[in-house]
């Protein structure tokens, strides 16, 4: 069998001055069981994974931990503010995640109604400023409009982070332009955020020149999360390929890949 | 003054002996330090000065650590 995990090994990418090499970021929610989320976390080849903020059960002391089965010594983790409402709130919760971890890389997103969980760019914009102030490294999570993510950039983001669709929907990269348009004018990294399904949706993202993508429902709620982790990777990786390739050019009509000279 | 202190803990009322540090609240609750952070009254307590802070009658404290998310 062919090697299918070394593409590239110098293809690398970089936010905030930290090297990766996995341009897949998994969550940790949703699993059955942590044993099942590290075992995908594995599949995933993930070196970073995002993680809730929330508090501790003082009358269960004995719960286990998410650190107990996956250690924050080999993979990043990245505190998020998922159900945060507020930019107040998203701050308070990042800066409680940097006394407990000990780092500054975060994620931030800032939610506007919990029907659609679509971010609140207002109260995303001034969080981002306030957190970049404080000397947090604010990977953020947004709409899918080219403006806005300049203007997250231009207040210190040091990444963007655009949904493809709402988050935990499944529904795919809605908007090919909008994404298109957010790499071609970022100069930080862009990973889509949230709305991949399945594995072509991934190399989706990875075609039209994001550098990674962040998804969690797609996997922990696929029949076998663990496949659905791999083939993930794959696609990622696929995707990634495919757009350093820099794919054909497409033509109206066919075009025949045997020569004409010579038929019978 | 009082034989024990009423605190805030996540929410729920928890009485502890005047004197107490946040270290020795976090101790009572089976908690490893290292793997949480503690705000009191709407502040951060670092790590390294759990151990000095003394808690007074009426405190709020929110104790966190890191779960499964997206």
């Amino acid at each position: 069998m062919t090697d299918t995990t070394a593409a590239n090994p110098a293809d690398t990418w970089t936010v905030a001055g930290r090297t990766f090499t996995s341009r897949l970021i998994v969550g940790t929610g949703k699993y059955k069981d942590f044993e099942q989320n590290a075992a995908a976390v594995e599949a995933s080849g993930a070196e970073i994974v995002t993680v809730a903020v929330r508090r501790v059960n003082v009358s269960d002391r004995n719960a286990p931990m998410l650190t107990d089965f996956i250690d924050p010594k080999k993979i990043t983790y990245l505190p998020n503010t998922a159900g945060c409402f507020t930019a107040d709130d998203a701050i308070r919760t990042l800066r409680l995640a940097r006394e407990a971890g000990g780092w500054d890389l975060v994620k931030l997103e800032v939610l506007g109604e919990a029907r659609t969980l679509y971010p609140d760019m207002r109260e995303t914009l001034k969080a981002t400023e306030i957190l970049a102030k404080e000397g947090f490294l604010p990977m953020v999570y947004c709409v899918d409009d080219p403006i806005a993510a300049k203007q997250l950039e231009e207040v210190g983001a040091v990444a963007v982070m655009p949904l493809g669709a709402p988050i935990g929907s499944g529904l795919g990269i809605q908007n090919k332009v909008t994404i298109r348009l957010i790499v071609e004018g970022a100069k930080v990294p862009v990973l889509v955020d949230a709305g991949v399904g399945t594995a072509s949706e991934a190399a989706v993202a990875m075609e039209l020149g994001c550098d990674g993508v962040l998804m969690n429902t797609a996997i922990a709620e696929a029949r076998d999360p663990i496949r659905m982790a791999r083939a993930m990777k794959l696609a990622v990786m696929a995707g990634r390929d495919a757009y350093l390739a820099g794919r054909m050019k497409t033509r109206r009509y066919a075009d025949p890949s045997s020569p004409l000279a010579g038929l019978i | 003054m009082a034989d024990e202190l009423l605190l805030t803990v996540n929410g729920e009322p928890r009485r502890i002996a005047p004197g107490s540090s946040i270290a020795d609240l976090v101790a009572s609750l089976g908690l490893d330090p290292k793997k949480v952070a503690v705000e009191r009254n709407a502040e951060i307590a670092p790590r390294s000065t759990l151990a000095e802070v003394i808690l007074a009658d009426g405190d709020v404290l929110e104790i966190v650590h890191f779960v499964g998310g997206g």
